[in-house]
């Protein structure tokens, strides 16, 4: 239920449109940057709220927040990802929205980029880490 | 019915994103995180034994769950409840785009490029498999794309994912000024 709302905000946002996509590559408007700037500090404000009220999930478990790891693919690799969502317009998410938007031609970009994936995986040990 | 169709701002848009990451984390300790279900699927269907794939993906099975429904909310909104106007993308851009021979400014993607017969172009070879490769082979050397890094990572103040969101707006911006018009004129 998350993930269709989720998705139905991407979509609705336009944030899984490619022309939004150039346009905010140019800077020529404020709206992906609207989104992203209302996007993180929600998500860090409520991060806080619960670090703070050592809040539970629903199955009682403590919250972990995530953490990330520095390691040289953070920069190669986002940038190799920066060159396909230019060209695609899209990122993981909206890959899945593209489809389901009823885009059927971006089944062939979704499976390209499952194979990426595979390929990083069968090569990993040749790329520094 | 008509704020359905509409397209929405980005400040309706933006905190239903962020929010998604302590709704997860709340309902079931669950990071917001798409492109891992990449490797998810490739670990579920694809052959060859490889260590990075050899891992329990049934463990987060939710994240498929998660990925259909942004599959359904995309239908929701790119059909069911598509907004029937061209996006209203700044002037600037869409003259740059009409100069690159883009003229169909409606739907999600340009129907010029988009198309089954472009797929068999240059064009459309660059576009759709060397860019959705790309897609693939970035997030998960980089172990995430713009909801782990760009959402997730930045909220939870990660520095590494602040240096993600940076170098994937830099390739973006290389590839969307530079390199684009180039693949646009083939």
């Amino acid at each position: 239920m998350l993930g269709v709302l989720f998705g139905f905000a991407l979509t609705k946002g336009e944030a899984v449109s490619w022309f939004r996509i150039q346009e905010m590559f140019h800077f020529e408007s404020f709206h992906m940057y609207g989104i992203f700037m209302t996007a993180i500090p929600c998500a860090a404000l409520a991060l806080t709220f619960i670090r703070k009220m050592n809040l539970r999930s629903m199955d009682g478990e403590p919250i972990v927040i995530p953490t990330k790891v520095y390691h040289h693919g953070i920069i190669i690799g986002s940038l190799i990802f920066g060159f396909g969502w230019a060209l695609t317009g899209a990122c993981p998410g909206p890959l899945y929205a593209q489809i389901g938007g009823g885009y059927l031609v971006t089944i062939v970009t979704f499976t390209a980029a499952l194979f990426g994936t595979w390929t990083y995986a069968k090569f990993q040990r040749h790329f520094p880490d | 019915m008509e704020f359905l169709t509409r397209p929405w701002p980005w400040y309706v848009t933006g905190p239903i994103i962020g929010l998604t990451v302590p709704a997860l984390l709340l309902l079931g300790n669950k990071k917001l995180g798409v492109s891992s279900t990449l490797r998810q699927i490739c670990a579920a269907t694809l052959p060859g034994k490889i260590p990075f794939l050899n891992y329990d993906w049934k463990k987060d099975q939710w994240n498929l769950f998660f990925v259909a429904g942004i599959l359904i909310g995309g239908f929701m909104g790119g059909i069911l409840f598509a907004n029937p106007a061209p996006v209203a993308i700044s002037q600037g851009t869409a003259q740059l785009l009409n100069a690159q021979g883009i003229n169909d400014l409606s739907g999600l993607l340009p129907n010029e490029l988009f198309n089954w017969k472009t797929l068999f172009s240059a064009k459309g070879f660059f576009l759709m498999v060397v860019g959705g490769f790309m897609v693939g082979f970035g997030t998960r050397y980089a172990r995430g794309c713009t909801s782990g890094h760009g959402i997730t990572g930045l909220a939870a103040l990660q520095w590494p994912s602040l240096l993600a969101t940076m170098s994937f707006f830099l390739g973006g911006i290389v590839i969307s000024n530079f390199v684009l018009p180039i693949i646009l004129s083939l």
